[in-house]
């Protein structure tokens, strides 16, 4: 185990542990950036996918992994950067404009619905947002002069520098810049987390009556929290609305915003390590089930049936496993895996145990 | 005549939500949990319902079905609530809610795997007959469904009011500590109230699928059951039936006067205006919070 000897308040609130943490993750970051030219086009527009999945993730992460506010409405805010993003470059702004716009119009949307719905509470929140993401279906349809309604749209190719970027014609540059988008939200995340806002977001999750009473405006930091999220999950809504080329009123479900909720509870609630995590399992899911279903045909007798629902049965069960057996997520379980091989032969199963807090009713207190 | 006529299909559809809706409330009153496959678990009942009666499958006698068919249900509520929501005891409320969807998803897969994904009807004795009265032409189901509805909820009402084991149910919910304190088994409390709630749930599955058809992604209706439930204000029996019946009856109205695309707005529409303006429904039991 290696045991970091502190001596100042920076090194402290330093991002990077010591030199070997901040190596490993620099070389990820290489081999993230040299992917084109180890993968063949399938793979990096797979795992182009799961970069966007993460960011949204991320998104969602800040709400409900930092503040602890579950949002089972985010598909809205995807739907609403990927419309924004579109229409903006059809009116004829440049790419690296409408983007971060895309984002920041999402994080007002946001900030403005969160006004009256984070005067909810828990689960009249979450009731919240699965309406607003039922409802998003039929806004658009009913706004079709700017969505396009029905028959949707098409992302138009964007250019970036004078390179093209394109999903299909040239997936690497599209891989880069969704690479990049991840780099600066994640940098952005870990900044946020140890600045007073990020803290002020930690508070109010473990406690809004401690928060409160340390000075915590409750109101205003659930708003910017809802507000972040929203904007990144704008972002990531513009990547899928250009990943997937064209989109229309279905596309972004309430489903949608079911499974990035569970995507960030198997990944590991209120870490980012959790959201790309989850990101690579809801990325791969389909492929590894595809694969699992070929591999068992010759068992059972069948051919390459397809089972509707299947990847949804899958995904509820693997999540019920973790809810009840892993409660931390898979992140949580990587780092019971790390603690256990650096202390050993001293590692305890009571060492990850979390206190139990016994329910009172929110209606009579 | 044609208002009226409106008005009656909306009760029966409301009564429906309404005993989702009812179903939910009983596990939020009960353990504070919201059971987010509460649409789904109607829908199984539903689906072992007709798995049990209808020719093409087993074939046994409806009213023989029935009370089968609401055991078993009973007992898979009580499965749910010992396997999956009793290890889960003492985490957050949103650890719960995001359980009960994956459990959701999970029923759904079962359902279409075992039953097929076309949609069915219930066979049963009272359909297709109607019941005319004074000019208005009702459907016998439609009746069957409003007085089921009542009767269940005044039952339901009354258990909780009046008797030991509701007592003990609302206190088990007001604060877990104090009930086991006070000698209440709360885990064996809180199983009951999951049985109870999944044969709620059967009911409501089986008057749905005696008045049309259901298909395994009709739990999603459980949806338009949260407004219902929502609107009546979430700790309240009678708000639940109640908002169901405002929902289910604003929905014809508002697809016959309102133009088409924004009708189906309607009902979220107004969920989230209570939730807004009134967010512990029109029967508050909220009163002011202290520290």
């Amino acid at each position: 185990m290696r045991i970091v000897f502190k001596t100042d308040y920076v090194q402290d609130i330093r991002p990077w542990k010591d030199r070997y943490q901040l190596g490993l993750y620099l070389a990820l970051l290489a081999l993230a950036v040299a992917a084109p030219w180890l993968l063949d086009a399938f793979y990096l527009g797979e795992l182009t996918n799961v970069l966007i999945w993460a960011v949204a993730g991320l998104g969602l992460m800040v709400l409900t992994g930092h503040t602890g506010q579950a949002s089972l409405g985010h598909a809205a805010f995807l739907a609403c950067g990927c419309y924004a993003n579109i229409i903006l470059l059809e009116a004829g702004l440049p790419f690296l404009l409408a983007f971060p716009l895309a984002g920041l119009v999402t994080g007002v949307v946001g900030a403005l619905i969160a006004i009256p719905a984070l005067r909810l509470h828990g689960i009249y929140l979450a009731i919240f947002t699965l309406a607003l993401s039922i409802l998003t279906d039929d806004i658009i349809v009913l706004s079709e002069p700017w969505t396009g309604g029905v028959s949707g749209k098409y992302a138009p190719p964007i250019n970036l520098f004078g390179v093209m970027v394109d999903r299909w014609g040239t997936p690497a540059p599209f891989y880069w810049l969704t690479l990049a988008v991840v780099v600066l939200v994640t940098l952005g995340y870990i900044n946020l987390l140890r600045a007073p806002l990020g803290r002020s977001f930690i508070a109010v999750r473990d406690s809004e009556v401690s928060a409160q009473a340390m000075g915590v405006d409750i109101a205003r930091t659930k708003a910017v929290s809802f507000g972040l999220s929203c904007m990144v999950t704008g972002w990531a809504g513009a990547l899928m609305g250009l990943f997937a080329g064209a989109f229309n009123n279905e596309t972004f479900s309430v489903v949608i915003s079911i499974q990035l909720l569970m995507m960030i509870v198997i990944g590991g609630l209120g870490s980012i390590h959790g959201a790309f995590l989850g990101a690579i399992v809801i990325g791969f899911l389909p492929q590894f089930l595809s694969i699992a279903k070929e591999w068992l045909a010759p068992l059972t007798g069948g051919g390459s049936v397809a089972i509707p629902g299947l990847e949804f049965g899958v995904f509820g069960m693997i999540l019920i496993a973790f809810l009840l057996f892993e409660p931390m997520g898979l992140y949580g379980r990587w780092l019971k895996i790390r603690t256990w091989f650096e202390l050993f032969p001293f590692y305890r199963k009571d060492m990850f145990k979390r206190q139990k807090t016994y329910l009172r009713t929110e209606r009579l207190k | 005549m044609e208002i009226l006529q409106l008005l009656i299909s909306g009760l029966a559809n409301g009564c429906v939500y309404g005993l989702i809706a009812l179903g939910f409330v009983l596990i939020y009153k009960a353990t504070e949990a919201v059971n987010f496959a509460q649409g789904d678990i109607m829908v199984l009942g539903a689906f072992v319902t007709i798995g049990l009666t209808n020719a093409e499958h087993m074939g046994l006698p409806f009213w023989a079905a029935l009370p089968v068919s609401i055991a078993l249900l009973a007992g898979f509520g009580y499965l749910v609530e010992r396997l999956l929501i009793r290890p889960m005891f003492g985490q957050s409320q949103t650890a719960v809610v995001i359980l009960t969807i994956a459990l959701g998803f999970v029923i759904r897969f079962a359902v279409g795997l075992i039953w097929g994904h076309d949609p069915q009807t219930l066979q049963n004795p009272l359909a297709g007959r109607d019941l005319a009265l004074a000019g208005l032409v009702l459907g016998l189901e439609d009746v069957a469904v409003i007085v089921v509805t009542l009767l269940l909820t005044g039952s339901l009402f009354a258990f909780f009011s009046r008797t030991r084991l509701g007592l003990a149910m609302q206190a088990a919910s007001q604060n877990q500590l104090a009930a086991y304190y006070m000698g209440i088994p709360v885990r064996r409390v809180q199983g009951l109230v999951w049985a109870l709630a999944g044969a709620v749930a059967c009911i409501a599955g089986i008057l749905f699928a005696a008045k049309g058809a259901v298909d395994p992604s009709t739990g999603l209706m459980g949806i338009k059951a949260f407004a219902a439930a929502v609107i009546g204000g979430f700790g309240s029996l009678p708000g639940a039936l109640l908002g169901g019946l405002i929902v289910g009856v604003i929905e014809p109205f508002a697809s016959r006067y309102i133009a088409a695309g924004y009708s189906q707005v309607v009902p979220y529409a107004l969920l989230m205006a209570v939730l807004v303006f009134r967010p512990h429904g029109l029967f508050s039991q909220m009163r002011s919070k202290k520290v």
